[in-house]
């Protein structure tokens, strides 16, 4: 398609699709210039995190407010989003984003992981690997993985700055004082690059691996706190742990009851009132594919039976 | 002859028009246990965070032998240098326990802290270390998981202690590390820093009001009036043959038993 043809249906396509009065993907230019400077700062110091201008935006903060202004400013006309939430496509938060960008941008939206250019997500990584040409932006909560330990912003600093993380190993000692084993088990704290330890936002530990050298551009933002990072791709990422201790993901002794997949992120999902439960992948399009190739589960779990307990 | 193990020259702190400290020297040597003396506002604990690194002097300099490079003044150092001699070479008690310790982390992870710090990334290495310490400021290892709000103020101090001397430091800087604590308490925590000390060869800065404690842990005494050190010597010099009037008033001032 040649250059000229493109800018026609571009611009026929946002002036069908998008809301009048507003900007291209609601947003204004200087906001989004400013959160490119702050995005393209994230990139060239991985796990750095850049104070940015969070703005107002229409839904309050906590619900994405830092991933949505990230996206805003990334997006083009040409791209193709999708918005998880807990590995779902269908739930309330994931909805009502992807509805947002495509009657503000009229962009494509889609379900389907690899059609997607730009991946949203609250709480999951996508377990369908991701590509050099997409990038995945994720909504973080409270993005200074030190603050538990630590309350004052001047102090984590300077620790940051001098790679002083000696704190961060006496978490993950009261966990295993206590419990035996590391049972911190989402926003499990990661070394980027070898330098800054970093919050990879509240998702599940199993889904930390595959931040280790993504070929995928990571993105994250936190509306609430005012801060941006990044991991760009191929870059080493190291959850923290014990010589010891090594880092281990989660496991199950069931497999996806309507897929039958055991190497997901799985929910258990409570069925009735008698203590029946089974296993789903929360990963709602990665199980969606599965089923749609003939790979099927066990299915509903059979009825509650005295016995189970005995 | 050993080096100078810390080396305080022409010191002088102000506040604004207030005075801190002036005009200060002193040298103290490797397994030393130096004495500060004076009354509430005499500039003790002016002295202390300036020469633990805490507050920057108006004017002197304060200089300590560091392991690479001999003799150095800590306020030249770069930054990451200074923080980390603070939590390698030197140990900080403070009077109030709470503000050394971390309160919602348990016993155990208090004194690991420091040698997680500085790398240890074993956790059965830090946690044996951690027993040990506790055992040698004899808190039960029962109470090695609890935090430490559930401690008395005796125990608090102990454990601030062993937080303080598992990267064996060779210089620590008490401050009241008896003030209060019930008399006995105090007798149990002044017998263990001294076995402590002599036993591990540590220098000490103790910073008190109290002669009685001062004559059972120091080697030599610094007795400060009103910002400046009007007299100093051996303790039992000082303590039985005192020259100026302000130690002969301090000495004659204590309450008999």
């Amino acid at each position: 398609m040649t250059a000229i043809s493109g800018e026609q249906k571009k611009s026929s396509r946002l002036k069908e699709k998008t809301l009048d009065g507003y900007n291209f993907a609601y947003l204004d230019d200087q906001t989004k210039r400013m959160i490119r400077r702050a995005t393209l700062k994230a990139v060239a110091i991985p796990g750095y995190q850049v104070p940015f201008g969070s703005r107002e935006m229409p839904l309050p903060f906590g619900w994405g407010t830092g991933g949505i202004q990230v996206t805003a400013s990334i997006i083009g006309i040409d791209d193709t989003l999708k918005v998880i939430d807990q590995g779902a496509d269908d739930t309330t938060n994931a909805v009502n984003i992807r509805r947002f960008f495509a009657k503000t941008a009229g962009v494509e939206t889609t379900e389907n992981t690899s059609d997607a250019s730009i991946i949203q997500t609250r709480h999951r990584i996508p377990e369908a690997k991701l590509k050099s040409d997409q990038i995945i932006v994720y909504q973080v909560p409270i993005p200074e993985p030190l603050r538990w330990i630590e309350p004052r912003e001047e102090e984590t600093r300077k620790m940051h700055a001098l790679t002083e993380y000696g704190v961060m190993h006496v978490g993950l000692y009261e966990n295993i004082a206590h419990f035996g084993k590391v049972t911190t088990s989402y926003n499990y704290p990661v070394q980027v690059n070898d330098h800054y330890v970093m919050s990879p936002s509240p998702i599940p530990k199993f889904d930390n691996p595959k931040m280790d050298e993504m070929p995928a551009l990571q993105l994250f933002g936190a509306g609430r706190e005012k801060r941006i990072y990044a991991v760009p791709p191929y870059t080493k990422v190291k959850s923290l742990d014990f010589e010891d201790h090594p880092f281990e993901i989660e496991s199950w002794s069931e497999c996806c009851a309507l897929c039958g997949s055991s190497s997901s992120f799985l929910d258990e999902v409570i069925t009735d009132d008698k203590g029946s439960r089974m296993f789903v992948c929360s990963d709602s399009n990665f199980c969606a594919n599965r089923r749609a190739k003939g790979h099927k589960g066990p299915g509903l779990p059979r009825k509650f039976e005295i016995k189970d307990i005995e | 002859m050993t080096n100078v193990l810390l080396s305080a020259k022409n010191l002088s702190h102000h506040y604004a028009s207030q005075v801190g400290c002036i005009d200060i020297n002193f040298d103290i040597y490797p397994g030393e246990v130096l004495g500060v003396v004076g009354e509430s506002g005499s500039g003790k604990t002016t002295l202390l965070k300036n020469i633990s690194g805490l507050l920057q002097p108006s004017s002197g300099s304060v200089k300590f032998d560091t392991r690479l490079d001999g003799l150095k003044d800590i306020y030249l150092l770069s930054e990451p240098e200074r923080r980390l001699l603070m939590r390698t070479d030197w140990g900080i008690v403070f009077q109030n326990a709470r503000d050394g310790l971390r309160m919602n982390v348990s016993a155990g992870a208090n004194v690991g802290e420091r040698l997680m710090a500085i790398g240890a990334r074993n956790y059965g290495d830090i946690r044996n270390e951690a027993t040990d310490w506790l055992q040698n400021v004899e808190i039960g290892l029962e109470r090695i998981d609890h935090y430490p709000e559930t401690f008395s103020g005796g125990m608090l101090q102990r454990l601030q202690i062993a937080r303080n001397l598992v990267t064996k430091p060779r210089l620590v800087f008490m401050d009241e590390p008896t003030s209060g604590l019930d008399v006995s308490v105090q007798a149990r925590l002044l017998d263990l820093i001294r076995g402590l000390v002599s036993q591990l060869g540590i220098a000490c800065i103790i910073v008190s009001h109290d002669l009685g404690v001062m004559r059972l842990l120091s080697n030599r005494l610094i007795v400060m009036h009103q910002g400046r050190v009007v007299e100093q010597g051996l303790t039992d010099q000082v303590l039985d043959d005192p020259q100026h009037p302000y130690t002969q008033l301090l000495v004659s001032s204590i309450l008999p038993v």
